[in-house]
């Protein structure tokens, strides 16, 4: 009766499916259920033949596995594996964890009028730049004038740890890539992944893999989303090095080491700062996400004007991300430039 | 090739570029050329059965146009590219076999190498690029700076050493390339097109100090060219490539003389030959030379002094000097017959012999 049965009995199959129509033991669609109330079995005309999916294979023989099949599949693989992956993963992120901590708990401890001229001292020696540390200034008086320094300050430290993880992991990364094109066209695709997959989606596999009052959980999306940048700049820092000079290297008997150290990774850092500058930015922007999973910070305060409408909250809180990023870009930039003077080609 | 005079010794050198060069090599060495096995086996021949002694002490220029294969054989010279079949022997040693080490230990000590584009790095000082060699091999600044600040003093570039690269001009530039390719203290120089990047004038002073420095020290140097006139006014010995083959390769005033093939031909046409041409080129060896003549000259004078020297009169004769002694006359009237190239004279004397 249903539309495929021909192809079954057509393979010889029948015995296989069971009796046709016979839903026994298989799980209902709501399809079937309506049909069932409705309680009309009318022949389909040819206009509404359904697509030969999993669902529509299934109505013609019961053996065949519907579609919430392979959902619920990929579920149970994924929960079976979970433990032994676990067993893996969970010493590895550890010390995201204790970074995480630490950081937060110092930005926590160590006294507003002790941290903002740290914070401008940083600046200064990044940038060489008194407007720079003038901007700094004001945004960070701002912010703790409104009562949410210490929301900043959650957000300063989960990007510092985060965004440190990113260049520590993905220079490295890069610097692979830019050595062996085989290694390039395996990570390429990789990349592309982890910058177009939504974030909530590599949210919810974490969520199952770890607790979420665990710091690492959003310590590992906000890695995962913003390490992209910098691996691609690495990698195409050092491959638009110019050749003469690395011929030159070669020619004067450099060791691979030495040309990577002396002559590349220098001739590529504007480009490498140029991803780093990214990636801070890109972690800015998952810090709110990130607080779905209980990350502190400002993001905290952008929920809660979702959540509860406070529209006052939800506007003055992401004033403060973009004061923060205003900051974070204005010095990494600044810092890009300097290197850029020094080599000025 | 135990000849004490050879410094680098090239043999059968093949290099055929593409995705499979052995059966492409077969094919060339059974005489296909380089038209025919780019447009049927797309393999491009970039060089073709070299054989070229380099001695030891004196300025090898190999000259051709783009395309010759130049300076892809410079760089084998010290393997940046490694050839498809043959050998380069430099002391004796067959540097194909070299390990990874050794060829490192090669480069970083006896051969040096001088850039068309500079190709410095832009982010050390000039006195750090000098002493590249030396920071190689592991010594620090403090070791190497005498060293990098006399060699940089020597081409004219004293109290620049704090100076990044692109503060200098391109002339500028290449003196410290010359600089750093000296402090390697390497008995072998390779220069690829090292002045070509530069105009005119500065390339003139750039050939004068470089002649200069070989009378001084007297390095095997490899110079790289698409200028006849360079070539001339630097070669001791002259390589002249066509498509990745020698066509002629000998003494610069032997091949400017006697050109052995019309490609030649072409190219000395332009060339002001009483410039170029000396004395010893073109007199006569005789050691008879009691006759009356107008004065003593060198033999090492360009053509172009003795005529200044003699303001124009073809009826004078004069006696060559070779370290104080007489070697040869040269008559006013030869001198300037070997102004004019080789064919037309040629045809000028059978024709005044058969007139």
């Amino acid at each position: 009766m249903a539309t495929y049965d021909f192809i079954f009995d057509g393979l010889g199959l029948r015995n296989w499916c069971g009796a046709s129509g016979d839903d026994s033991g298989g799980m209902t669609s709501m399809a079937q259920l309506l049909a069932q109330t409705s309680g009309s079995d009318t022949a389909v005309s040819h206009w509404e033949t359904p697509f030969p999916s999993m669902d529509a294979m299934h109505e013609a023989c019961t053996s065949f596995p519907q579609s919430r099949a392979l959902t619920s599949g990929l579920e149970e693989g994924f929960l079976s594996i979970k433990n032994s992956l676990k067993v893996v993963v969970d010493p590895l992120t550890q010390p995201l964890s204790w970074a995480l901590n630490e950081a937060l708990w110092v930005m926590q401890v160590v006294p507003w009028f002790i941290m903002i001229p740290v914070l401008m001292l940083i600046s200064y020696v990044v940038s060489r730049e008194w407007k720079l540390v003038g901007l700094v200034a004001v945004c960070f008086g701002f912010l703790g004038f409104v009562d949410y320094y210490t929301y900043t300050m959650q957000t300063l430290a989960i990007i510092f740890v985060c965004a440190l993880t990113c260049v520590v992991l993905g220079v490295p990364i890069g610097i692979a890539m830019s050595r062996s094109d085989r290694v390039q066209r395996t990570m390429i695709p990789i990349l592309d992944m982890l910058q177009t997959l939504p974030p909530f989606v590599y949210l919810i596999p974490l969520i199952f893999l770890f607790s979420v009052t665990e710091p690492k959980l959003y310590g590992i999306a906000i890695i995962l989303y913003a390490i992209v940048p910098v691996v691609r700049l690495t990698d195409l820092g050092i491959r638009l090095v110019d050749p003469d000079v690395t011929e030159a290297a070669d020619a004067f008997g450099m060791t691979k080491r030495q040309k990577l150290f002396n002559v590349q990774i220098p001739l590529a850092l504007p480009n490498i700062m140029a991803g780093v500058n990214q990636t801070i930015m890109m972690s800015l922007a998952m810090v709110v996400i990130a607080s779905l999973v209980s990350a502190p910070g400002l993001g905290v305060l952008v929920l809660r004007g979702i959540r509860s409408l406070e529209l006052g909250v939800g506007l003055l809180s992401g004033l403060g991300i973009v004061l923060l990023a205003i900051i974070l870009d204005r010095v990494t930039k600044a810092a890009l430039a300097r290197i850029n003077v020094s080599q000025s080609r | 090739m135990n000849d004490t005079n050879i410094k680098i010794s090239i043999r059968k050198l093949y290099k055929i570029f593409g995705n499979d060069p052995q059966p492409a090599l077969k094919l060339v060495m059974d005489g296909m050329g380089k038209t025919e096995l780019l447009e049927k086996h797309n393999h491009v021949l970039g060089l073709n059965d070299i054989n070229v002694d380099v001695p030891t002490g004196k300025t090898t220029v190999i000259m051709g146009l783009s395309g010759s294969g130049k300076s892809t054989l410079i760089r084998h010279l010290n393997r940046l590219i490694e050839p498809t079949a043959g050998e380069v022997w430099v002391d004796d040693e067959n540097i194909l076999e070299y390990s990874d080490t050794q060829l490192r230990q090669m480069r970083q000590h006896r051969m040096s190498m001088v850039f068309q584009k500079f190709a410095l790095l832009p982010h050390r000082t000039v006195l750090q690029n000098a002493g590249l060699a030396p920071a190689i091999a592991g010594q620090n600044e403090r070791k190497y700076a005498d060293e990098a600040r006399r060699w940089l003093d020597r081409v004219g570039l004293a109290g620049q050493g704090e100076q990044y690269p692109h503060q200098l001009s391109g002339g500028m530039q290449q003196r410290v390339g010359i600089a750093r390719a000296l402090t390697s203290n390497s008995d072998i120089m390779l220069m690829d097109e090292a002045f070509s990047a530069l105009d005119p004038l500065i390339r003139t002073d750039m050939q004068d100090l470089l002649n200069e420095l070989q009378e001084e020290l007297q390095k095997t140097v490899v110079f790289i060219t698409h200028d006849l006139d360079e070539a001339l006014k630097l070669a001791d010995h002259l390589v002249i490539l066509k498509d990745g083959s020698v066509v002629q390769q000998g003494e610069p005033q032997h091949i400017l003389l006697h050109p052995a093939a019309p490609y030649i031909e072409n190219f000395v046409a332009d060339i002001n030959r009483a410039r170029v041409l000396r004395v010893r080129s073109v007199m006569q060896t005789t050691l008879d030379t009691s006759h009356e003549c107008a004065g003593d000259i060198d033999h090492n004078d360009t053509l172009e002094s003795v005529i200044a020297r003699s303001e124009g009169d073809t009826s004078l004769s004069y006696r060559v000097m070779k370290n104080g002694k007489a070697v040869g006359m040269l008559d006013m009237r030869k001198l300037v017959r070997a102004l004019v190239p080789s064919e037309q004279s040629t045809d000028t004397e059978s024709a005044r012999r058969s007139g």
